[in-house]
C-alpha cells in the first residue's frame, strides 16, 4: 500500500461573491521512500496541494491518507499530534526563529517531546552535522549564510526523523550553486530512506527526483 | 529546550521588543502606584492638617443651665449647680486609650475687664496651642511671648484705639500689645487675648479654666470614642464633639477618595488597553513564528503557553519596575502636591503586592485574547508561502 494516497482531492477558495478552485479533484499515490517534485506554474495549485498533504489545510472534499491514517478524519489536535511524529517541513524562506540559535532552532521540533535535554541537543548536534553544520551550532540566523540558513531548516525537519519531508521551493532564494548542494542534501536523505515530497518551479531540480507531477489550473496533467 | 526556553529566550534576545512591552505595563502600573500613594499620603496629610486646624472636641463645665440665645441674640440664661473645671484636671486627658490621637489641648479662661474705661472679654490661652490650633490667624506684629504680652481681636484693637508695639494698663499692670489679628470674622475679633496663668489671675481664677477645646486626630478611631473617653476621665465635665466639624471633614475626605477611586479606575483601564494592545501588536507581529510553531506540531496549548510565560514574565518585571517608578515617581511628586511640609510618603507592602499582583492580573488577562488569538491562526495562513 502507499505511503501518500490522495484521492479527489478539491480545494475551494471563497473570495467575496466569487469562489477559486485551487485544486480540482488531485489524485496521487506516492510510494515509501519516493522522492517527488510537484511542479506548475504559479497559481497551480501546487502550495495548497502541498498544505494539505501537511495536514494544515482542510480539503473542501476527497480524502488524504497518510501512513494509513486518513489525515483529515483525526480530531481536535490530533492533526498536530500527527505532524509533529510523522511530518517534518522544510519553508521556502527557511522561517527559522529570529531568536534562537542554529541548534535551539533545530531542537524546536522536540520541546514539545518528553526526553532529557541533554538527548534533544545531542538529536539536534547530529542532525546538524548530517547536513554539514556542526561548526555553527550556536550562530543565529542573522549570522548565517542563506545557504547555512536553508541547512539548518532542513535540520529541523529530519530531527525528529519524520517519515514524510515537505519542502516548499527549498531553492528559491539560493543562488545556483548552494541550489545544486541543497538539493544533493535532498538526494541524500532519500537514499537514506527518507521519502521527499518537493513543491519546485524550477525544472532542474526534477532530475533530482525520481518522479516529477505537474499541476494545471489545479489538476495533475502529467506524471513522469 | 522546552516551552519556557522559547518564551525566556524570545524576551532575553529581542531586547528592544521586551523593553517597548515592559515600558508599556511599568508606565501603567508606575502611573496606578503613584496615583494611589499619592492620594493616600495626601488623604492622611490632609486628614491631619483637618484634624489639627480647629477642634473638634470641647470640655465645659458640667451645669444644670439653659442657654437663652437664638439667632445671635442672647437673653441671657439660667445656670446652677456650676461646677469647674482646673486646669490640673486636664493632664488626665493624656491618659485615655487613645491619647496618641490627641493634637492639641487648648484650655481656656474667659472673664470681662475693664481696659481704657471699656468693658472688654479676656481670654486667657496657651499661645503655643492656640496658635498651632488656629492656623488661619494672621497676626500684624508679634506672636505674644512674655506674660505681659497681649494679642487683640481687630474689632478690640479699633475700640481700643491700640496698635502692635502700644502700652496699656490692666488692674494697674503694664502690657504691651504684641499683635493684632487680621479680621477674621468671627467671635475673636472683639477678644484680647493674655498667656493663661496672668489672665487666671487677673480675672482671679488661678488653676480653674472655663473651657477647653481639644483638637483629635480622627484617623484611626471614631470621634465619638474619643469624647466617651475624656467623660469618663472628666466627671465634672461635659464633653462633646463639634459634630458639623466633624461630619464636614469626614465628608470632604470622602470625596476627596471617590475622586481618586475614579482616577485609579481610569488608569487601570487605560493600562489594561496599553498591555493588550502591546500584546496583540507582538502577536500579530509573530504571526509566521506561530505558523511554524504549529506546522512543525506544537498543539494549541502549546502556543497559549509560549505567550501567556511571556506575558507573565514581562508583568513581573513591570509589575517590579512599575511600583518602584511608582514610588519614586509618588515621592518627587508629593511636595508639589501637598502643601504641607511634614506630608510624607506612606510605604505599605499591599502596594507593593497589589501593584505587583495587578501587573501579573493585567498582563495575562489582556494577553489571554491575543494567546487565544494566536493560538487559533490557521498555520496555512500564518505561513502564507504554504
Amino acid at each position: 500500500m502507499a505511503l501518500i494516497e490522495i484521492v479527489n482531492v478539491k480545494k475551494e477558495y471563497i473570495s467575496g461573491d466569487e469562489s477559486v478552485e485551487a485544486l480540482r479533484g488531485v489524485n496521487i499515490s506516492i510510494e515509501d521512500g519516493e522522492f517527488i517534485t510537484i511542479m506548475g506554474q504559479s497559481g497551480s495549485g501546487k502550495s495548497t496541494l502541498l498544505s494539505v498533504l501537511g495536514g494544515m489545510n482542510h480539503p473542501t472534499s476527497g480524502s488524504v491518507e497518510m501512513a494509513g491514517v486518513r489525515l483529515y478524519e483525526l480530531a481536535g489536535e490530533k492533526l498536530a499530534d500527527f505532524r509533529a511524529e510523522h511530518l517534518g517541513f522544510v519553508f521556502q524562506s527557511f522561517h527559522l526563529i529570529p531568536y534562537l540559535t542554529a541548534i535551539e532552532n533545530v531542537m524546536l521540533p522536540l520541546a514539545i517531546v518528553k526526553m532529557g535535554n541533554q538527548a534533544k541537543r545531542e538529536f539536534a548536534r547530529k542532525s546538524l552535522e548530517r547536513v554539514g553544520l556542526g561548526a555553527k551550532l550556536d550562530r543565529l540566523p542573522n549570522h548565517l549564510s542563506g545557504g547555512e540558513q536553508e541547512r539548518v531548516a532542513i535540520a529541523r525537519a529530519i530531527v525528529n526523523n519524520p517519515r514524510i519531508l515537505l519542502a516548499d521551493e527549498p531553492t528559491g532564494n539560493l543562488d545556483s550553486k548552494t541550489s545544486e548542494e541543497v538539493m544533493s542534501l535532498f538526494c541524500e536523505l532519500n537514499d537514506a530512506g527518507q521519502t521527499v515530497v518537493m513543491v519546485t518551479h524550477n525544472p532542474d531540480n526534477g532530475r533530482y527526483a525520481d518522479r516529477t507531477i505537474t499541476l494545471k489550473d489545479g489538476m495533475t496533467v502529467g506524471a513522469h | 529546550m522546552r516551552l519556557r526556553n522559547i518564551s525566556i529566550n524570545n524576551l532575553r534576545r529581542r531586547k528592544a521588543k521586551m523593553a517597548f512591552l515592559t515600558i508599556g505595563l511599568t508606565v501603567g502600573i508606575a502611573t496606578i502606584v503613584t496615583l494611589v500613594t499619592l492620594t493616600r499620603s495626601m488623604s492622611s496629610d490632609i486628614e491631619r492638617k483637618m484634624d489639627e486646624f480647629g477642634a473638634n472636641i470641647l470640655i465645659t463645665p458640667q451645669s444644670n443651665g439653659l442657654a437663652m440665645n437664638y439667632g445671635g441674640i442672647s437673653l441671657g440664661g439660667v445656670t446652677f449647680d456650676q461646677r469647674e473645671i482646673l486646669e490640673a484636671d486636664l493632664d488626665r486627658i493624656k491618659t485615655i486609650a487613645n491619647s496618641k490621637n490627641i493634637s492639641a489641648v487648648s484650655p481656656k479662661v474667659l472673664g470681662g475687664i475693664t481696659v481704657n474705661n471699656r468693658e472688654v472679654l479676656l481670654v486667657g490661652v496657651h499661645f503655643e496651642s492656640e496658635l498651632k490650633m488656629k492656623q488661619w490667624w494672621r497676626v500684624f506684629g508679634n506672636e505674644p511671648k512674655t506674660d505681659h504680652d497681649l494679642l487683640l481681636g481687630t474689632d478690640a484693637a479699633r475700640v481700643l484705639d491700640v496698635s502692635p508695639g502700644d502700652k496699656i494698663a490692666i488692674k494697674g499692670e503694664e502690657f504691651t500689645v504684641s499683635g493684632v489679628l487680621e479680621q477674621t470674622g468671627s467671635q475673636d475679633d472683639s477678644l484680647l487675648f493674655a498667656n493663661l496663668p496672668k489672665a487666671q489671675k487677673l480675672l482671679g481664677k488661678e488653676g480653674k479654666i472655663t473651657l477647653a477645646e481639644v483638637a483629635a486626630l480622627c484617623s484611626g478611631c471614631p470621634i465619638g470614642d474619643m469624647v466617651t473617653q475624656i467623660a469618663e476621665k472628666l466627671p465634672d465635665a461635659r464633653v462633646s464633639a463639634i459634630q458639623q466639624v466633624v461630619e464636614g471633614r469626614l465628608k470632604a475626605l470622602d470625596q476627596f477618595k471617590r475622586f481618586s477611586y475614579a482616577m485609579a479606575a481610569v488608569v487601570i483601564f487605560i493600562g489594561s488597553l496599553i498591555v493588550f494592545v502591546t500584546m496583540m501588536g507582538s502577536v500579530n507581529e509573530r504571526t509566521v513564528e506561530i505558523g511554524v510553531f504549529r506546522a512543525i506540531g506544537f498543539r494549541r496549548s502549546h502556543i497559549m503557553r509560549i505567550i501567556m510565560l511571556e506575558a507573565a514574565l514581562v508583568s513581573l518585571l513591570a509589575g517590579f519596575l512599575g511600583y518602584a517608578v511608582g514610588m519614586g515617581g509618588a515621592k518627587l511628586a508629593l511636595p508639589f502636591m501637598a502643601e504641607s511640609k511634614q506630608a510624607h510618603l506612606i510605604w505599605d507592602t499591599t502596594v507593593a503586592f497589589g501593584s505587583i499582583g495587578l501587573a501579573l492580573a493585567l498582563g495575562l488577562l489582556a494577553s489571554l485574547y491575543p494567546a487565544l488569538h494566536a493560538s487559533r491562526m490557521d498555520p496555512t495562513e500564518a505561513l502564507r508561502a504554504l
